[in-house]
């Protein structure tokens, strides 16, 4: 066994505080859609509006971050493993069978995280961020010549894209634990530091 | 939750000041808070002097000791000599206007409401109302200059008062008033009121506005005799010991000519504040003229509402918010009931309102009502005289027009006032009835059907069929006095639940209250199997390594 170093400490700052910042818009988020109440309509939308501008404020750091370290470079899809990543979560893991794919520093996320991320990256967040934005500057809609526009479609495209992210979370927050000890990635996303066969 | 909650908070307490850096702030800043320091009564009074060039206790011509109103307009004319013939334009004058939307002729003249519901036939009852002398009947000259009554508007003393049943004149002898209360009324010192007119005042306009319909609270719902004086809490603008508006501040007059009317309503505004020297054919009466398009500072959501929104329908959370109560329906149906001797019956209920009476029939009460709320885009159609009315439904009155898809249009708060009202059998149109008058054929004084809607018909050139029924009918008015101050605006929670103030209105996604239930339903079903599924194989994971360590 051995321990290389994955996560650097922006990486690791972003990662919780996008975790943090997403949790609490689900909350809030699905308070405002009326699925519960909670902390009251009012306040919910306008901490869920704080939040939101928050987190695009450190996603322009990310954003940033990922070009000039190159580091965007990890969520180039790949098919290699990819099968064998599958079936070892389906199967191999239960037997402990041995993970088909090495992590290292240049490759820290195994092909199936590759697709997912990317997906999160390329669809679901794209979707939240365009229907939020234009939920936001819903007054501006008529002077950027979008009169066409029906808040109706924007609601269901943002909310299409909460249930993306609910269920990637919870599929996300599992997966957090099938490292080679059930904490050794949670721990890695916390020190940057995975153990590693 | 609770964990959750401070968590959350101390999240956006951290966060807060990037968040407000990157929001920044594009309101229109209006700056809507009084001065700081309010003016004493006595400053006010000073004011007043110092702001008017003229003290007509002076005046040579009024001096006399006039005999009746007609006498005081023509002093009055002899300076203002334009006076009458800027009143002559007007719908005060008139009590009549032509809907440029519909053609339809409107005004008091012309309308049948569900109150009282028609002038004609009984113009010198009405008239005590109207802003002139004489209107007795349908013959009345609207050409006549000293007929313009300049007292009842421009009254400072409070001691002018025109009566029903004497055409639009204050009474120039004793009389006993109210009728048969055995209380006698000096006749009005014209020369006192005269020589002590000024500007238009909350009693003066009140003195009309407030008690349509029969009595104060009667008629709008939002305009009523505690507006003489209001608090705070009642009106923000016309609070007495703060902003202290007249009608005049947002009604601007000019020419005699008063902005604002119910007939031809501004229902959208989206022009922004009205500056000095700005197009003036506006309607400046509107919340917008002074207040713009965004006057929530620091809450770009809250102005995004302007789009499909009337101010009205947040600041004003309910109508009759004073103490009294206004009236909700009226049930001519049962009317011309008399007691064993034959007289007539009045009965009050237990807010000592009276619910019966045998000229009018049944009446209900109600105060801190909830509005309803439609779409409105200003165009207001009428069920005229004449026009045929469908006895098997409810016949609206006025219909307030303007859908969702309406640029014009926005959910505003309506009064909808209910009454069950005669109507002609025969001719199938809403019945003018002869009501208030000293003569056999009024309803009020023999309380026959018969006869006052025959003398009713006749004073529009229709001849009643014989036959009468009941027709219910619906008659909106718009809501927009008695505004709110902003801590009493509807909370968002009133309207963004599943079934809050706005449940009826259609055509516009209003989160918390709109859904699709389907895509609910999905999202939840795939996100709670993809729980299930990860439990299952954690659960999985956990039995084969517990059996793996023994």
């Amino acid at each position: 066994m051995q321990r290389i170093y994955i996560f650097k400490r922006f990486e690791r700052f972003w990662h919780w505080s996008q975790a943090g910042l997403i949790m609490f818009m689900m909350l809030t988020g699905f308070e405002i859609h009326g699925s519960y109440t909670w902390l009251g309509f009012e306040r919910a939308v306008d901490y869920h509006t704080t939040a939101a501008w928050v987190l695009i404020v450190l996603w322009i750091f990310a954003i940033f971050w990922h070009f000039t370290t190159g580091e965007w470079k990890q969520y180039i899809p790949t098919m290699d493993k990819a099968q064998a990543v599958f079936r070892y979560y389906a199967s191999g893991i239960f037997t402990d069978a041995p993970h088909p794919f090495r992590q290292s520093t240049l490759t820290k996320h195994n092909p199936l995280q590759r697709l997912a991320y990317l997906f999160v990256k390329l669809v679901i967040n794209p979707l939240i961020w365009i229907t939020g934005l234009l939920y936001l500057f819903y007054s501006s809609w008529d002077s950027w010549g979008l009169a066409w526009l029906n808040l109706e479609w924007i609601a269901i495209g943002h909310v299409i894209g909460a249930f993306l992210m609910l269920i990637f979370f919870i599929a996300h927050v599992y997966l957090a634990t099938v490292g080679h000890t059930p904490t050794s990635h949670i721990k890695a996303m916390v020190t940057g530091w995975e153990e590693v066969d | 939750m609770t964990l959750l909650k401070t968590i959350s908070a101390a999240l956006i307490a951290s966060t807060m000041t990037l968040a407000l850096a990157a929001t920044g702030s594009s309101f229109a800043a209006v700056d809507s808070a009084p001065a700081a320091t309010q003016p004493t009564l006595e400053q006010d009074a000073a004011r007043a002097l110092a702001s008017s060039t003229a003290d007509h206790t002076k005046f040579e011509a009024l001096q006399a000791d006039f005999k009746n109103g007609p006498e005081v307009t023509r002093a009055c004319l002899g300076c203002h000599t334009e006076a009458a013939k800027q009143i002559h334009q007007t719908q005060h004058w008139t009590w009549e206007y032509r809907n440029p939307d519909t053609g339809q002729v409107l005004g008091k003249k012309h309308v049948i409401n569900n109150f009282c519901t028609a002038v004609a036939s009984n113009e010198d009852h009405c008239s005590a109302c109207h802003i002139g002398y004489g209107w007795a009947d349908r013959e009345f000259d609207l050409t006549v200059e000293e007929n313009v009554d300049c007292l009842v508007c421009h009254d400072t003393t409070g001691a002018y008062k025109k009566l029903p049943g004497l055409a639009g004149h204050p009474n120039y002898e004793t009389m006993e008033w109210p009728p048969k209360s055995g209380r006698l009324r000096p006749p009005t010192d014209l020369k006192k009121v005269a020589q002590h007119v000024g500007k238009t005042s909350r009693k003066t306009c009140g003195a009309c506005h407030f008690r349509g319909g029969g009595g104060d609270a009667v008629k709008h719902g939002d305009l009523d005799s505690s507006l003489e004086t209001p608090a705070r809490y009642l009106d923000v603008h016309m609070d007495a010991e703060g902003l202290n508006f007249n009608c005049a501040k947002c009604h601007v007059t000019d020419g005699h000519e008063v902005a604002g009317s119910r007939y031809g309503p501004t229902a959208s505004d989206t022009n922004g504040v009205q500056v000095r020297g700005a197009n003036t054919h506006r309607n400046p009466a509107t919340c917008q003229a002074c207040h713009g398009n965004g006057p929530h500072s620091g809450n770009a959501k809250l102005n995004d509402h302007t789009r499909k929104i009337a101010c009205q329908t947040c600041h004003i959370p309910a109508y009759a918010r004073g103490p009294r109560h206004t009236k909700m329906s009226w049930d001519w149906s049962t009317a011309g009931k008399l007691d064993e001797q034959g007289k007539r019956i009045r009965t009050r209920n237990s807010i000592g309102k009276v619910h019966y009476d045998s000229n009018k029939g049944h009446f209900t009460y109600d105060r801190y009502v909830i509005p309803q709320y439609q779409w409105f885009n200003g165009k207001v159609k009428y069920t005229l005289f004449g026009d045929r009315v469908d006895e098997s439904g409810v016949v609206k009155i006025n219909e307030f027009l303007g859908g969702p898809d309406d640029p014009d249009a926005r959910i505003w708060p309506l009064r909808v006032f209910r009454g069950k009202q005669m109507y002609d059998k025969g001719l199938k149109t809403l019945a003018v009835l002869h009501t208030a008058g000293n003569d056999d054929t009024a309803f009020w004084k023999n309380h026959d059907w018969d006869k006052a809607l025959t003398a009713g018909m006749k004073a529009v050139d229709a001849e009643y069929s014989g036959t009468m029924g009941f027709v219910e009918t619906e008659m909106s008015w718009p809501i927009t006095h008695m505004v709110a101050p902003k801590e009493d605006a509807l909370k968002c929670e009133q309207c963004h639940t599943k079934k809050g103030r706005l449940a009826g209105v259609d055509g516009v996604y209003i989160p918390a209250r709109d859904r699709i239930v389907f895509m609910d339903t999905v999202g939840f079903s795939v996100a709670l199997l993809a729980l299930i599924s990860v439990l299952v194989h954690g659960a999985i994971r956990i039995f084969v390594s517990s059996r793996k360590k023994v």
